[in-house]
């Protein structure tokens, strides 16, 4: 046990370890430690931002479909009226046309029926002569009895 | 036992010798040196500061890659070493907790070479023809107290510093007897200035003094395990109660080694907390 000139060499052995650990060591350890630590941080931040973003454009994306989908609900209702539209219009259409081929053909009908008994009065009514001058064995001046054989026609 | 006792003294004699220039033989003698002391902590200076700056340029250099091996070690290391200040030391000071990192693993190497082997490097110092060998720096009282008293130097700079030479000399004189009557103040600061002084030397000493206690205990008690085994030499393992003792050692050498493990770091930890608590308590205003 004794005190020597040992102290004084240890005492500035370690001023110059404390200056070299304070100078070279200290802040060169530190430093990147401290800015690893504000990397992390930032990057734990721009995650979070990053994950805010996505749920937002996921909720955007969302609503647009919803949007998307009523129009097309509506697009379609639409197109199922005008469709309904167009067929009950040709619908009546249809309709007013066969009521018009059908008095067309009934006014055609009735023309040829009244054509039909014309000619049979007529015909009944040669018929008729003839079977008078049969009867009377003599030829009937048809021009001069035309008058009341239209007659009698008429009444058949 | 087969020992003599003047083997024995000789042996203890022995570890206890520093390698010196010259046998000292006063307390206190400045031409004397401790060749061995100053080898070995010069040694593990640059063991400690060389390591340690190759990680700091690594690290600087590559700021993003991921730290792995020995680099997370050491920034383990400093981070909890800026931990420890900033929980005692609140102010600005560039100096503590670096001090603090260097006091922590300067101590701590200091202390390790007491876990070598206690006859190792005698034995090889005296195979090349030194007479001394003593490897662990903080056994010695130079060490101890050259770690000491530069705090001591940086508790009085940054006092006088901080609170300039009067507030300094108010802070040693005016507590913590204090009167308004300036006629009782000044017998009374003369009672203060002898209380203070004592207070702020005994920290020095006191931390000095811990240190060396506590590590020249625990080289002594391997230093008397190696005793058990001393004289028989390798002659003893013809014998039963020399196997004995051989074992008997090396249980015990291996017992105190881990509880030693556990000192060496305490005492590394302990001597770091203090100088942080004394260079905050010299940056505080009473």
């Amino acid at each position: 046990m004794h005190i020597n000139l040992t102290l004084v060499i240890q005492m500035a052995v370690f001023a110059v370890l404390i200056w070299f650990t304070m100078k070279f060591v200290w802040p060169m350890v530190l430093g990147p430690m401290q800015e690893r630590e504000r990397r992390i941080a930032q990057g734990l931040a721009a995650a979070g931002k990053g994950e805010e973003e996505l749920r937002q454009a996921r909720e955007g994306a969302e609503s647009i479909l919803r949007e998307a989908r009523e129009r097309a609900g509506v697009i379609v209702d639409q197109a199922q009226r005008s469709a309904n539209e167009i067929l009950e219009q040709a619908r009546s259409t249809a309709t007013q046309e066969g009521q018009r081929l059908l008095a067309a053909a009934q006014q055609q009908i009735g023309l040829d029926a009244a054509r039909a008994k014309e000619q049979l009065r007529q015909q009944v009514g040669s018929i008729a002569v003839a079977a008078a001058a049969k009867l009377l064995e003599r030829e009937i001046d048809a021009r001069a009895h035309e008058a009341l054989l239209n007659e009698f026609a008429a009444q058949l | 036992m087969a020992a003599t006792q003047p083997q024995i003294g000789e042996y203890i004699l022995h570890h206890l010798t520093f390698l010196t220039n010259k046998p000292q033989t006063s307390l206190v003698n400045f031409t004397v040196i401790d060749y061995d002391t100053v080898f070995f902590s010069v040694l593990l200076a640059v063991l400690f500061a060389g390591s340690f700056y190759l990680v700091a340029r690594k690290s600087a250099a590559a700021a993003n890659s991921v730290p792995r091996g020995f680099q997370s070690f050491v920034e383990m290391l400093v981070d909890w070493v800026d931990s420890q200040v900033k929980d005692v030391f609140h102010g600005t000071n560039q100096l503590i907790a670096p001090l603090a990192l260097t006091i922590f693993c300067w101590v701590y190497l200091f202390n390790f070479m007491d876990l070598l082997p206690v006859d190792l490097l005698p034995d090889v110092a005296g195979a090349v023809g030194l007479a001394h060998l003593k490897v662990v720096p903080s056994t010695d009282l130079n060490g101890t107290f050259g770690l000491s008293l530069t705090v001591f130097i940086l508790m009085i700079y940054y006092s006088i510093k901080v609170k300039g030479p009067l507030g300094f000399l108010g802070e040693l004189t005016l507590q913590p007897f204090r009167t308004k009557n300036i006629f009782v103040q000044i017998p009374l600061s003369i009672v203060n200035f002898v209380l203070e002084s004592v207070t702020l030397i005994a920290r020095p000493v006191s931390l000095a003094l811990r240190l060396f206690g506590n590590l020249f205990a625990g080289e002594m008690i391997f230093v008397l395990l190696a005793l058990l085994t001393l004289v028989h030499s390798y002659a003893g393992l013809e014998s039963l109660s020399g196997w004995g003792m051989a074992l008997m050692q090396a249980v015990l050498t291996f017992a105190w080694e881990v509880f030693h493990l556990l000192i060496i770091t305490i005492q590394a930890f302990i001597f770091m907390v203090l100088t942080i608590v004394y260079l905050a308590m010299a940056h505080e205003h009473h």
